[in-house]
């Protein structure tokens, strides 16, 4: 902050109050932007970050505050009005329409409807000049549909840039991207910032934070709970007041691993399209035992997920279950064979988007009594269920009675945790437990899940994240190309050992030995 | 007569001109619908009350331009009841666009049997003539075919354009593209979605009716029940036909026109004493069903089409 004290203030938030019926999202939220700064605003999932910013921007109508913007009151619900005065929003989901170009969404609504032509030609030459200048390189004439992620958020900054915004705010923008984009997004900030441009910046990541803000604002279940000057503080001492609590890294009590519970030998699946099918996997689940699987995703993750889940028949090699299994592998069969899946996508195959909590809940169990009896359910017993997951796993939600696709990521894989862990299963597939989440979230899903490997569970546990599977893991496997490396102890091997193995060194012959 | 015979004359390719014209009013009024993201089912009972609200204006004394005026009115009415429960209510657009054909045309009904309590056959009105266009008109074969119509058809032809320019080369038809391929977006640059999609609703339910009141108004000179017959479903075919675009829809239109007109000469012709009429009423519709499948397969559909946009919705 030093150095801004005299600054132009470009943004004033003032008692900003929103309620979704009786969940308070936002409450009593009131801080200042100046002109040429970074702010950052950090919390969880389910804090109230977007629906801040979309208070401000207009999507949503406050139920108390006022937002100034330029010493100018903003009319409430009118993101128009917003526009005119110079605020950009990069939304977390792009607002762009697949079907057409560059240049046609940037153009959108930017004159009046009823103007004779577009001025295409003098358009793209700003566009372009606009490019240039901030180092945002995208082809305008290409059709939206056909650029990758990154491009498309550099077309969503050109959006609010082409209308002269002075105040950009960016939410969640890395959540999308790669390394390499995230460093090229901040270089775009940084000059934005140095032509007097002010941002706002929301993010759950503590390291992005730490890079690009000079002043955080911390928000915790709608309340605005700290601001800092981001040189004045640290990542832990954030993400404590993100949390309200103490961060305390998982802890692996040394437990010696139990009976097999399940074994694979010599397993082979067919390749699906670019990924390589398994090719002669040899695996053993034990129980109270974490097998960690590291590696760069599309190695054959899913094959393997997809296999324990009953999704997939093994072409060749044999799959045992302890005590036996009878009949055919199925969804089903894995079901009750003790098998609890946390899905990758939890949005396409965790959960029905439309359906409530309730039925959410008993998705894997419902025609099990006692949600159902002779062919009827017991909607009141389901309740009960989706209740007791909401208590004990602290879902934050309206209630049982809510459609999931209102709940944040990290709420939603509660849920999703909540029915797995409760049906009481033997194996635990978790496959991207923790992608999205922030880390009060991933505290939680991980002490869970080592609560379930002491309780005797065996866990399958497959992540693109190296620090995750390391400080998870009672024995590590690294997946490259459909084949299985030794298992190696926890803490045998380093971060850059196991990132070797993960780029193909050290499997004997490599995928040619299929 | 054979075929060749009937693809060289002139009154051939009239009647393709003239079926297809009502075709092309109700396509484009329907394009514009689905291209802000409306799919508008309502089509067949507007075109019905366009053809009823046009020819009862004329019987009742307004020049023929007004009564075109009167039917796009009618059609615009019922197009603000489809829009209001389709756009802010966000009901369903099946359920509504069904619901809005069959008021329509009861409607149509209702007014006729109150209007006309004691006539047995409708009344006839004086419809538009044919214009024949000087010099051009006296071209062999497509003179005749093209350049005496009556100013409708004209006017079906020269909006085709319009349609395509508004669409493509105006602020408006940019955002009315927007709105159907991702109505956030739309919301996002400060725009409003309901207006859009409304505006669009209304003036493509108007064109709609224009199609009904050709009919009644160019192709015949008298109001008959069952005298859309299906025409409107066809609509909604030739805009996937035209995979939402008003120069391809236009061709889907003259095709099927083609096959239309050519179905009526073949069953006059040595073949139609042998085949049963019905072989030859089902041609143009197994045909544009054929072209339908050819044509539609790579079309790029509305992203939106069918969704409703709630602001503020997660």
């Amino acid at each position: 902050m030093a150095g801004r004290e005299g600054a132009e203030v470009v943004l004033r938030l003032d008692g900003i109050t929103k309620r979704f019926g009786p969940l308070v999202a936002n409450d009593a939220i009131s801080f200042d932007l100046k002109k040429g700064e970074v702010i950052a605003l950090l919390g969880e999932n389910g804090a109230g970050k977007t629906t801040l910013m979309n208070i401000l921007f207009g999507h949503y109508t406050a139920d108390a505050g006022s937002v100034e913007v330029f010493g100018q009151t903003l009319p409430p619900g009118h993101p128009r009005a917003a526009l005119a005065a110079g605020v950009g929003m990069v939304h977390q989901h792009f607002t762009l329409a697949d079907n057409m170009t560059v240049l046609e969404n940037i153009l959108l609504g930017t004159g009046s409807l009823l103007s004779a032509r577009l001025n295409a030609r003098a358009a793209k030459a700003k566009v372009q000049k606009l490019s240039a200048d901030f180092g945002l390189s995208v082809h305008p004439d290409a059709k939206v549909g056909s650029l990758s992620v990154g491009e498309r958020q550099r077309v969503e900054i050109l959006k609010a840039l082409y209308r002269d915004a002075r105040i950009l705010i960016l939410d969640e923008p890395t959540a999308v991207l790669t390394p390499q984009e995230t460093t090229a997004l901040f270089e775009t900030l940084r000059k934005a910032v140095a032509l007097g441009l002010s941002i706002i910046f929301i993010s759950h990541k503590l390291n992005e934070v730490m890079a690009i803000s000079s002043r955080v604002l911390v928000l915790r279940h709608g309340r605005l709970v700290g601001e800092v000057a981001t040189a004045e503080t640290d990542r832990h001492r954030l993400a404590e007041m993100m949390v309200g609590a103490e961060i305390t890294a998982p802890k692996l009590a040394d437990r010696a691993p139990g009976a097999a519970l399940m074994t694979l030998t010599g397993i082979r699946t067919a390749p699906r399209g670019n990924a390589p099918g398994l090719s002669g996997i040899d695996l053993t689940l034990r129980a109270g035992q974490i097998i960690g699987l590291a590696g760069v995703s599309g190695n054959g993750q899913s094959a393997l997920a997809d296999l324990i889940g009953g999704l997939e028949m093994p072409t060749g090699g044999t799959m045992v279950l302890h005590p036996e299994h009878s009949g055919d592998w199925s969804p089903r069969a894995a079901l009750a064979s003790g098998v609890a899946r946390i899905p990758e996508d939890r949005h396409k195959t965790g959960t029905v988007a439309d359906f409530t909590l309730t039925e959410n809940a008993v998705l894997e169990a419902y025609e099990n009594a006692p949600y159902s009896r002779k062919g009827w359910m017991d909607w009141s017993a389901a309740e009960g269920f989706a209740k007791k997951i909401i208590e004990t796993y602290d879902v934050r939600c309206p209630g049982p009675e809510a459609a999931i696709r209102l709940l944040s990521g990290g709420n939603m894989q509660k849920l999703i945790l909540g029915r797995a862990l409760e049906a009481g299963p033997q194996i635990i597939l978790a496959n991207q437990p923790v992608r999205g989440l922030d880390i009060g979230a991933v505290t939680f899903v991980h002490n869970r899940l080592i609560a379930a490997r002491d309780a005797g569970a065996a866990i399958l546990l497959i992540s693109e994240d190296l620090d995750e599977v390391m400080a998870l893991s009672d024995l590590i496997h690294v997946i490259y190309e459909g084949h299985l490396s030794p298992a190696f102890p926890r803490g045998e091997k380093t971060p850059a050992e196991l990132g070797v193995w993960m780029a193909g060194q050290g499997f004997e012959g490599g995928a040619d030995a299929a | 007569m054979d075929i060749l015979d009937i693809l060289l004359s002139a009154t051939f390719w009239a009647a393709v001109i003239r079926i297809a014209s009502p075709l092309i009013f109700a396509t484009l009024g329907e394009l514009i619908c689905e291209r802000a993201g409306v799919l508008n089912l309502g089509i067949e009972g507007i075109m019905v009350i366009g053809a009823f609200a046009g020819w009862m204006a004329v019987y009742l004394g307004t020049g023929l331009w007004a009564g075109v005026g009167v039917a796009m009115l009618a059609g615009m009415l019922f197009g603000l009841l489809h829009a209001t429960l389709t756009v802010p209510f966000g009901l369903s657009q099946h359920v509504v666009g069904l619901g809005v054909t069959l008021l329509a045309t009861a409607t149509a009904s209702f007014a006729y049997r109150l209007s006309l309590p004691e006539v047995t056959s409708p009344p006839k009105i004086t419809p538009f003539q044919p214009w024949e266009i000087p010099v051009l008109s006296d071209i062999p074969l497509i003179g005749p075919a093209l350049f005496s119509q009556t100013a409708l058809t004209y006017l079906a032809f020269i909006l085709v354009m319009i349609v395509s320019l508004i669409l493509y080369r105006t602020p408006l038809g940019l955002a009315l593209r927007a709105a159907g391929e991702n109505p956030a977006s739309v919301e996002a640059q400060g725009l409003s979605v309901t207006a859009i999609r409304m505006g669009a609703v209304i003036v493509g339910s108007g064109l709609m009716a224009i199609g009904g009141a050709f009919l009644t108004m160019s192709a015949f000179s008298s109001f008959f029940f069952e005298m859309v017959n299906g025409r409107g479903w066809i609509c909604i075919a030739l805009v996937v036909f035209g995979a939402w675009k008003p120069s391809k829809a236009l061709l889907g239109a003259l095709l099927f026109a083609g096959f239309d007109a050519l179905q009526v000469r073949l069953q006059q012709t040595p073949m139609g004493a042998v085949v049963p009429y019905q072989v030859f009423l089902m041609v143009p519709y197994v045909l544009s069903i054929l072209a339908l499948i050819l044509m539609s397969r790579r079309a790029e559909v509305p992203a939106a089409l069918m969704v409703p946009f709630n602001k503020g919705e997660r």
